[in-house]
Formats: structure tokens, C-alpha cells, sequence
């Protein structure tokens, strides 16, 4: 009834998915398989040995379902049959064993690779890390630069091999931050503080996106992040501080009102902190925003 | 005044786009030409009595894959346009669709093939074959069955309502995440035809779910364990069982969306102290379980088609069902794992990645004594087992890509991008749509009487194979290039190809669609060449083969008694010489409207609330209520068919065959 | 014989259904816990708390509770008078109930409490009231089943579904010490 001719298709299919594979990935397209940061390199490694441990067990299953499908076809009367064979209680055992035993191998990896690629653990290096606080705004991202006092909106720069630290809030609908060549994603919430820690260990330019959906303008919520060497990054900010306009409360409420496609734009002097009032607006009453509330705020950051 | 009557709803609402006017006309030309048709072959009544108030589960089965099916190909419709979208709007071109009607679309193509095509085409099954599995005659609630599939129906008409009655959908995403679907940021009536649609077809969902489980556990024929019964009524009862466990919760968490729209509370708001991070929890308490609840019952149908055409036992009988009952137990304990991004610190992600992970043991089980079944068996190739195959390959890489995504790191990277995207549709696809392909080709002769057309099946299966892989492979690939879902617009120039090849993918699923509805044509028409006149086409096992082709509306003239798993393969096997079969008297339900008259009062408080008109809200529930209430007082529910009709009907049956 | 089946399939699908909705309620009690200190500036839980019209409220039901009980007895031992006194007893107490409830609320409400004040308020409200409808849905259900044993007399129909009924009176007994517990004393007590 089968023809061996439709297996022998139906491998080629299979061969045809792993070459395409296989020659992307060398492709640099490929941003999640072509890191630029220790983060996203090891978050790769993490990719790659998952699926090939997996691959250990599934892909032989696969093919023996084929090549057993194929010997005991209806037409084949070599093939012995025996309608009531089952398997006895060992055999029957071992099915479970062996994906519990990938499973176990995996386990591990994940507890592991999960608390060292956690987003909230900082990154060790000798440079002393820089601080970036990110704000989603519909829809736009505002950076905030503490220690250098300035801010921008959807472009960051930062000094390659340096630990950058992302404290992200929003006031908007959720919203994700994500640049892939960099590193994994973490939401950015109204009311609530996140963390994130990347590093780039290439200069370059990035691309960033969010990537939960939140709202009409949510496509166009990009941004650019830009690894340069620490001379550059510093005469940047300079730059920035010297020829932006500051950004007051008035100007931020501005940045509030939602907007789509926005250009980049840069601000000296942000109001003083900015990132704690938009958290402390959604935490509690406005008249009653006191310093024993900013540090319940804290408590609840984790 | 004129508020008081029709609410929020006003003139300007109604359609006024070229899709809600493509919509709205081609929905009232297509009703007008049904009405057409029932009016002139005079089959207004004909309809009402046998099909619209029976309470006849094969006939409910059949409406449900009826409804599922036009389901599809709406869903399908916003398929094709998300497709053609991306695959125009890069760089400065902008496509043909607003970014606020394109995430109307892509939410409403994910509710309906969720709710509305999946789930209808399952319960459909569920109707149409476990009752003849169990040896039973009629399920043990008949009327909260038609009821049931009625509310079903009135969600399926709500979440296509705005199209003639104008409106929008919601742009949320199709599981309406706080605080976007919040008033706050989505003002109009979208988000509210969502829950309410949801809602109604929902409780239709969680009737079902109760009225299976009875069913299944307390009206199988006399000597059927719990350890003899069919793999497929197995994994419905544990689906059943899901559905029973979840489906409140998603009753309550939307319900408390509904408050903080209609009367200003604060369960997920930004502000007075709502916290929007709960609504993500329980939504995926019930969303997780969810996909199990369409894909057990899946599992359960390709262990019936590997045993049935391997013409063998099921090797394993006893740790399939301890697979499915595991999978069952570990879908309610892994919602986390759809949002590791929210930062919930690494002991709780790794705890739930690893908890993930474990599923796929008792799912790998499976394919383990799927293999054992097949071998030193004698397997037919007919169409049924091709969708097993094209199962196996799609699904465990499907599976793979899960089981990666559930690994918390690794999941930082992938989550939210195409690469998810098209993990779940090779789930739903690979795994529960070809599952009912496959369940549809294989029950197909035991409920109409003839087979479908093998050579158009096995064409429709290989194109909705390579169609598959050359629609979604891209998607992966997209994903891992950091293409997020639900862009209505990008400007990574190199993605397009990709997106191209996507949609000649698609192109070739069509195909798949076009042979399929071919088959049935072609079958129907030649159904005097295919007609299955033994009752048992495929040499089957269990006990719905033992009945006649087409099943009589009573099921089974006589209960049988079961004594070993495989009833059916037994009986054939140790034939006793034929006895005289004595008939009894059977009780079976009469049809009622009832379920229709509540369903449609429910439909008219849903609408209601959507546009605010309070007094017809009250008056759908107040005519809800009534209806409930006469039909308790109503106890003349059931008419008897006697021995001597029973007799009649089989022996005519017999001298045809 | 086929009734008996039809009565064991009528309790068991009962009980599945009682399942689903304590899942409801647990649903509604986890909004509580999380939202229970975001009182954003309003009414907190220990200022809504009076104890003797909580307890009060508790004893009616409870009371609801034996005397639905006591109904159910005499509608086994047919006894039509009996029967309809008991449970005109627990409709009473139902009601008065439910009245306190409805007090309490509007009480809240007309001090500028009201449910959108904060997202505590909210789910204060929602819990309290969700079981306030199951109640009422209770004594619509004791009414019908009135007027069906009066005019019926207590048939083998009437009687299954005096059954169910009192399961599920004492299902939202239950629910109701659970409210108590959680929502009024702990909320009084921490």
C-alpha cells in the first residue's frame, strides 16, 4: 500500500530542516546565536546545549518510529506479526527511565544556568558598572542616566566591557525590554521596579525592541544601544549635556502622551529622581508619598 | 432616552471600514442564501426538530465540528491577512492594514482558533465517539449538553458580532493582558465583546466538562474498569478534568476584568492599589492547562489509530494512562513558565522551568509505546495513520523548542519572538489539529455511514505537511533573529524573505484546505462505492465498531457486556455462537428548545453589557433565570422506546446490510 | 432501577459542580490576600470590622444551615408541613441575612467607601458579594422548591432536589466561615 519511495520524501523533508538550519546559523542575521555580550553568549551556550541533549534521544526515536513504520507495513510479509506482543512491566520501565533520565541532565543544567544568568545578579568585572534607568512610555523608552545626569529617549550608549545596570519601570501597559544580541528580555511595569544586567563585549550598535505588546504604537517602540570605547561614550555625554535641553517635569509629562514613531532625542539634567516618583505615583496616594513607602517600594523589588 | 435604549451603542459604530463592511455583507448574504435554501427544500422544520433542539449527542457532535469548521476558515481568513501584512510592511512601506486593525486581527485569529475551532472540533469528537466507546446510550445530562453547545454557539456569534453590529474587536493580544486591556488604555468596546464572548462560551465549556466526567465515570457499560476503557475516552476524561479544574478560574479572572471596565474597581489597574501582574498569573493558570485540555484528548486519538491500524495491542496500555494522568496533574503547576521576563527571581523560575521540563517525560513515554505498537505489527496506511506520522515529525521538534523555551535563560531570549510563535502553532497544528484530522478521517464511516476519499486525503495531508514546515520554519528562524511577534511593521529588511516563504507556506496549506473540502464533496457524492456496511471499516478494537455504520440514534440495542480492554477485538476474536438477542425497553431524552431560548437570553445580557444597554442586560437575565426555573418544574423530559421498536429498527437494519 | 442511576448521576455531577465553584471562591480569596493591604489611602479591613453584627450574621446562617438540615429530615420522612415550615424557617434566616449583608454594604458605600475606592475595596466587595449571590440564588431556589412541594406534595423529584439544595446551603455555610475566618478575623485580628 506504502511506497518506500514517500519515506524516503518524507527524510529529505527532515535532512532539508536541519541543513537550513545549519547554514543560518553561521549566517549573522542570526542575532540570538551571534552574541555580542557575555550574557547573550552564555544564554546561547544554554540554547545549544539543551537542544543537543535533547536531540541525543528524540531525533533516533523519530527515525525508528519511521523505519518501523516502514518494515511493518501491510505489504512486507516478511516481517513477523504478532497481534498480542506487549511489552513486559521492565521494558515498559525503561520508557519512562530514558526521558527521565535527558530530563534529569537538563534539570540540572536549568537550575544552574538559571541562577547564573539570573537578570537580576550583577556582573563581575573590574570597570565599575554604569547605571541606566529605563522608563516604557507609550511608546517610546526614556533612559536615565544618573550618575551622568542626562537622559535620552530610544538610544543608549554605553562603554564596551562594562557592566551595564538596567533598573526598569514603566508608564504604560507592560511592556518588554529586549535587545537580543545583548541579552534576554525583562518586563518594565507600572508601580514596579526590574532589574537587568548585560554587558557588550564588542563595540557596536544594537538593536533593542519591546516585545510584549502595548499598544497601537508598539511595532514602532524601538530603540538603538551603542557599545562604544569609554573615551567616546564619555565626550558623548559631554555632548549631551552641553547642547540638550533639560528634562523638567513638564517636558517629561510631555514624553507621557502617547506618540508613535519617535525620534531619538537627548536631555541634559533630568529631574531629580525621576525613575522613584513614577514608581511611588502608582504605589500610593499622591499627597502621601513618604520615605517609609519608598522603602517598602524597595523591599518589594525582588 | 435614546442612551437608555441602545446604550453606548450608536450609528457611528456601525461598520464603516471595508473589512467590517466586507464582513457584515458577506455574513448577511451568506445567511440569506442558508435561508433561502431551508425555505425552498421546505426544511425550516425539518432543521428545528431533528437537528437545532436534539438532544441527540451524535447530532450535537456534528453541529459542534459544523460550527468549528466555519470557525476555521475565519480564523484562517485572519491568518492569511497577519501573513500578507508582514510580508509587505518593512522598512518605509507600511502594508494595507492600521497597526490598531492589524492587532484586532491577530488577537481574534488566536481566540477563535483556541476557543472556537480547536475546542469546537474536539468536543465535537468527544460527543460523537465516547458515549460509543463507554458502551452508552446518551450522555448523563442530555439537556446541558444541547445547552452547552448553545452557549457555545452565542460566543461564536458574539466574537463575530462587531462585523454586522459594529464596533471592534479587542488589540490586546488574544489573552487580553492587564493593564493594556484595562479602560485606561483600551477605551473601546473591543476588550468587552472579548470577555463576553470568552465568558459565555466559556461556562458552555465548564457545563460540558461536568457532563463528560459524569458520563465517563459513571455510564460505562457493565463490566468496564477504569483500566479497560479506550485510550481516547481516557484522555477525554482527563481533559474533562482540566477543563472542570481551570475553566473557573478563567471565569473569575475575567469577570473581575469586566468590574474593573464596567464599575471602575481595581483588581489589575496601574493604580488605587490594582495589581496587573496577578491578572498575568491567573490567566495562565487556566491558559497553560488550556493547551492540555486540546491536546490530551489528541493523544488519546492517535493511540487509538496506532493500535487500530497496526492491527495490535496498544503496547503500554497501563503507563499511557499514567502518562496522560501525569501530564494532567503537571499542566496545573507550570503557569509560571509564560512569563520568567517578570523577574521572579531565579529559585522560582528554575523551579518552574524544571517542572515544565518534567512533562516531557510521560509525553516522550508516549512515543516510546507508540513505537512498541507498531512493531512486529502490520500496519495499513490509510489515511489516519499519515496524520500520525506528520504528528510525530512536527511535534517532537515542536516539543523540543518547548522544552528549550522552558529553560529560563534560555527563555530570556526566545520569549514573545517568532520563535514562540511558531512553537505553539506547531503544538496546536502538529499536535491537536492533525490529531482531529486525523480522529475526523478515522470516525468518519461509524457516524455517516460511508468512508472519505482516500487519495484526496492522503493529498490534503501532504500538503498541510509541507505547508506546515515551509509556513513555520521561517517563524523560527525570524525568532531567533529577534523578530518579536505581533509586529504590525518592522524594519529589519533582511526578515522579509523569510516572511515571503512564510506565506507561500500558507499558500500551500490552502491546498491542504481545498483537497479537504474536495474529499468530503467528492466522498458524499460517491458514497455508494465507499459504503461501509460491516460497521468495523478498519477491523477496529473498541466498542463504538461493534454498532452498525451509521449508529442508530439509541447507540446500542443491547448494552454489552464488557469483560477485557479492546472490547470489540475480543468479542471478534472469541465468537460465541449467536444467541437470541432479547431486547429491552430503552429511555432516552427528549429533544428541547430550552437550551437554544437560555443560550440566546445569556447572548443578549453578554451583548448588553458590551454597549451598556442595562435594561436589556437585566432582561437577558432575567429570561435566562425563567427559563431555568420552567424547566424544573418540568419533569416529563424523557419518552420510551419500546423492546418491540428496538426489534423492528434492527431487523430492518439487518436485511439492508 | 433506572431512577436510582438517574439520582447518583444527579449527586455526583452536583458535587463536580460544588467543586467548581469552591475553585471559584478560591480564586476570589487569592484576589483578596494579594490586594488585601492596597488600601491606598481608604478604609482598611480592621475599620469595615464590627464584631458582634459579623458574628451575628454568622449565627443566622449558621442557624440557616441546622435548620435546613432539620427540613431535609422530616421531607425524608414525607412529613409535607413539617418540611415546609423548615425550610421557610432557613428562607427567613436566609433572608435576614442577606438584608444585614445588603446593609453593611449600602453603610460602606454611603461613607464613600465604595468598591472603586481601592483595589482592597474591590475585592472586599467582590468576595463578600459574590457569596451574598450565591445566597440569593439559594433562596430563589428554596421559593421554587416551596411552591413545587405545596402543590406537588413531596414526590421522589422534590426530594432529590431537596438533597441538592441543602448541599449546597451548606456548601455556602461553609464558604461563609471561610469569609469569616480570613476576611473578618484576621482582618480585625493582624
Amino acid at each position: 500500500m506504502i511506497k518506500a519511495s514517500r519515506f524516503i520524501i518524507f527524510l529529505l523533508l527532515f535532512a532539508d530542516i536541519i541543513l537550513l538550519g545549519y547554514v543560518l546559523i553561521g549566517n549573522s542575521n542570526i542575532q540570538v546565536l551571534n552574541p555580542q555580550g557575555l550574557i547573550a553568549e552564555k544564554q546561547r551556550d544554554v540554547i545549544v546545549a539543551t537542544v543537543l541533549t535533547m536531540s541525543a534521544v528524540a531525533i533516533p526515536v523519530v527515525i525508528l518510529i519511521f523505519f518501523f513504520a516502514w518494515k511493518y507495513r501491510e505489504g512486507n510479509l516478511n516481517a513477523k506479526y504478532s497481534p498480542d506482543w506487549t511489552q513486559n512491566k521492565k521494558t515498559e520501565f525503561l520508557w519512562w527511565i530514558i526521558p527521565g533520565f535527558i530530563v534529569f541532565i537538563l534539570a540540572i543544567i536549568t537550575w544552574k544556568s538559571t541562577h547564573e544568568l539570573d537578570p537580576y545578579k550583577p556582573i563581575e568585572s573590574n570597570n565599575k558598572p554604569i547605571t541606566i534607568q529605563v522608563i516604557a512610555l507609550r511608546w517610546k523608552w526614556l533612559f536615565i542616566y544618573p550618575q551622568q545626569n542626562i537622559a535620552t529617549v530610544n538610544f543608549i550608549q554605553f562603554p564596551v566591557d562594562t557592566p551595564v545596570n538596567f533598573e526598569l519601570t514603566a508608564e504604560a501597559p507592560m511592556s518588554s525590554f529586549w535587545i537580543p544580541q545583548l541579552g534576554g528580555q525583562i518586563y518594565a511595569m507600572t508601580g514596579m521596579g526590574t532589574k537587568l544586567h548585560l554587558i557588550a563585549n564588542k563595540t557596536g550598535e544594537f538593536a533593542g525592541t519591546s516585545a510584549e505588546i502595548n499598544g497601537e504604537g508598539f511595532s514602532e517602540m524601538i530603540f538603538t544601544a551603542m557599545a562604544s570605547s569609554q573615551v567616546d561614550f564619555e565626550n558623548w555625554v559631554q555632548k549631551t549635556k552641553e547642547f540638550s535641553k533639560t528634562l523638567d517635569l513638564a517636558e517629561y509629562n510631555n514624553l507621557v502622551k502617547p506618540s508613535k514613531n519617535n525620534p531619538v532625542a537627548f536631555y541634559a539634567s533630568p529631574e531629580k529622581d525621576l525613575y522613584n516618583k513614577i514608581i511611588m505615583k502608582y504605589m500610593a496616594p499622591q499627597t502621601k508619598g513618604s520615605e517609609e513607602k519608598m522603602s517598602a517600594m524597595q523591599g518589594m523589588e525582588h | 432616552m435614546i442612551e437608555f435604549i441602545f446604550g453606548r451603542l450608536t450609528l457611528s459604530a456601525l461598520p464603516h471600514e471595508w473589512f467590517t463592511i466586507g464582513g457584515a455583507v458577506s455574513i448577511i448574504i451568506g445567511g440569506l442564501g442558508v435561508a433561502i435554501l431551508l425555505t425552498k427544500l421546505k426544511r425550516w422544520k425539518w432543521l428545528w426538530k431533528e437537528w437545532l433542539t436534539s438532544t441527540d449527542p451524535k447530532k450535537i457532535g456534528i453541529m459542534y465540528i459544523i460550527v468549528a469548521s466555519l470557525m476555521l476558515f475565519r480564523g484562517s481568513l485572519d491568518a492569511i491577512m497577519i501573513w500578507i501584512q508582514q510580508a509587505l510592511s518593512v522598512g518605509s512601506s507600511h502594508g494595507y492594514l492600521s497597526p490598531d486593525h492589524f492587532q484586532q486581527i491577530f488577537t481574534a485569529h488566536g481566540n477563535i482558533m483556541v476557543f472556537f475551532v480547536t475546542m469546537g472540533f474536539l468536543f465535537g469528537l468527544i460527543n460523537l465517539i465516547v458515549p460509543l466507546q463507554i458502551g452508552s446510550r446518551d450522555l448523563a445530562f442530555p439537556f446541558l449538553n444541547t445547552l452547552g453547545f448553545w452557549l457555545y454557539v452565542a460566543g461564536v456569534i458574539l466574537i463575530n458580532l462587531f462585523f454586522v453590529l459594529g464596533g471592534e474587536f479587542a488589540a490586546t493580544g488574544w489573552l487580553a493582558q492587564t493593564p493594556l486591556s484595562e479602560l485606561e488604555f483600551s477605551p473601546g468596546v473591543g476588550v468587552d465583546y472579548w470577555i463576553w464572548s470568552l465568558q459565555i462560551s466559556g461556562l458552555g465549556t465548564l457545563i460540558g466538562g461536568i457532563n463528560f466526567i459524569v458520563t465517563i465515570l459513571k455510564m460505562r457499560a457493565p463490566g468496564m474498569t477504569l483500566m479497560k476503557m479506550p485510550m481516547f475516552t481516557w484522555t477525554s476524561l482527563l481533559s474533562m478534568l482540566l477543563v472542570i479544574s481551570v475553566f473557573p478560574i478563567l471565569t473569575v479572572t475575567i469577570a473581575l476584568l469586566f468590574l474593573d471596565r464596567s464599575l471602575g474597581m481595581h483588581f489589575f489597574t496601574t493604580d488605587f492599589g490594582g495589581n496587573a501582574m496577578m491578572y498575568t498569573n491567573l490567566i495562565w493558570m487556566w491558559g497553560h492547562p488550556e493547551v492540555y485540555i486540546l491536546i490530551l484528548p489528541a493523544f488519546g486519538i492517535y493511540s487509538e489509530i496506532v493500535a487500530t491500524f497496526s492491527q495490535k495491542k496498544l503496547a503500554g496500555y497501563t503507563s499511557l494512562v499514567f502518562a496522560a494522568i501525569g501530564i494532567t496533574l503537571l499542566a496545573l503547576v507550570v503557569w509560571l513558565h509564560h512569563f520568567f521576563t517578570m523577574g521572579a527571581g531565579a529559585n522560582v523560575n528554575a523551579f518552574f522551568g524544571i517542572m515544565t521540563m518534567v512533562i516531557a517525560i510521560p509525553t516522550g513515554m508516549q512515543l516510546f509505546n507508540w513505537l512498541l505498537t507498531m512493531y512486529k505489527g502490520r500496519i495499513r496506511f490509510f489515511t489516519p495513520m499519515y496524520w500520525f506520522l506528520g504528528f510525530v515529525s512536527t511535534f517532537t521538534f515542536g516539543g523540543m523548542a518547548g522544552v528549550l523555551m522552558a529553560s529560563p535563560p534560555a527563555d530570556f531570549q526566545l520569549h514573545n519572538s517568532l520563535f514562540l510563535v511558531a512553537h505553539f502553532h506547531t503544538m496546536i497544528i502538529g499536535g491537536a489539529l492533525f490529531g482531529i484530522f486525523a480522529g475526523f478521517t478515522y470516525w468518519f464511516p461509524k457516524i455517516m455511514g460511508f468512508r472519505l476519499n482516500e487519495r484526496l486525503g492522503r493529498y490534503a495531508f501532504w500538503s498541510w505537511i509541507i505547508g506546515f514546515f515551509v509556513s513555520f520554519v521561517p517563524l523560527y528562524i525570524l525568532g531567533l533573529m529577534g523578530a518579536t511577534r505581533r509586529l504590525d511593521h518592522y524594519t529589519n529588511t533582511s526578515w522579509q524573505p523569510l516572511f515571503i516563504i512564510s506565506v507561500v507556506g500558507f499558500c500551500i496549506i490552502t491546498c491542504g484546505v481545498v483537497f479537504q473540502i474536495l474529499q468530503i464533496i467528492v466522498s458524499i457524492k460517491q458514497r455508494k462505492q465507499n459504503l461501509d456496511k460491516t460497521g468495523d471499516p478498519w477491523n477496529g478494537r473498541t466498542l463504538e465498531w461493534s454498532t452498525p455504520s451509521p449508529v442508530p440514534f439509541y447507540n446500542f440495542a443491547v448494552i454489552p457486556q464488557i469483560t477485557s480492554g479492546d472490547a470489540f477485538w475480543e468479542m471478534k476474536r472469541n465468537k460465541k455462537p449467536k444467541e437470541k438477542i432479547k431486547y429491552e425497553d430503552i429511555h432516552l431524552p427528549k429533544n428541547t428548545a430550552m437550551g437554544i431560548y437560555i443560550s440566546v437570553f445569556v447572548f443578549l445580557m453578554g451583548f448588553a453589557f458590551v454597549w451598556h444597554i442595562y435594561w436589556l442586560a437585566l432582561l437577558g437575565i432575567i429570561g435566562a433565570i425563567a427559563c431555568v426555573i420552567i424547566r424544573t418544574f418540568d419533569e416529563d423530559t424523557e419518552y420510551v422506546l419500546t423492546a418491540a421498536e428496538v426489534e423492528k429498527i434492527e431487523e430492518r437494519g439487518k436485511t439492508h446490510a | 432501577m433506572h431512577k436510582e442511576v438517574a439520582d447518583d448521576k444527579n449527586l455526583f455531577g452536583f458535587w463536580i459542580y460544588l467543586m467548581t465553584d469552591l475553585i471559584m471562591f478560591a480564586v476570589l480569596f487569592a484576589t483578596y490576600a494579594v490586594l488585601r493591604n492596597n488600601t491606598f489611602g481608604a478604609i482598611t479591613i480592621a475599620k469595615i470590622f464590627n464584631p458582634p453584627f459579623v458574628l451575628t450574621e454568622t449565627l443566622i446562617l449558621l442557624t440557616s444551615s441546622f435548620t435546613c438540615g432539620i427540613g431535609l429530615l422530616y421531607a425524608r420522612l414525607r412529613n409535607k408541613n413539617m418540611t415546609i415550615v423548615f425550610f421557610a424557617l432557613t428562607f427567613l434566616l436566609g433572608a435576614v441575612f442577606l438584608a444585614m449583608e445588603f446593609f453593611e454594604f449600602s453603610h460602606l458605600i454611603s461613607e464613600g467607601n465604595r468598591p472603586d475606592r481601592s483595589a482592597f475595596l474591590s475585592s472586599f466587595f467582590t468576595l463578600v458579594g459574590t457569596h451574598g449571590l450565591h445566597i440569593t440564588a439559594g433562596l430563589f431556589w428554596i421559593g421554587i422548591l416551596l411552591i413545587q412541594i405545596i402543590r406537588r406534595d413531596i414526590t421522589g423529584a422534590n426530594l432529590r432536589k431537596l438533597m441538592l439544595l441543602s448541599l449546597f446551603w451548606h456548601f455556602l455555610d461553609v464558604v461563609w466561615i471561610f469569609i469569616f475566618t480570613i476576611v473578618y478575623l484576621f482582618g480585625g485580628i493582624l
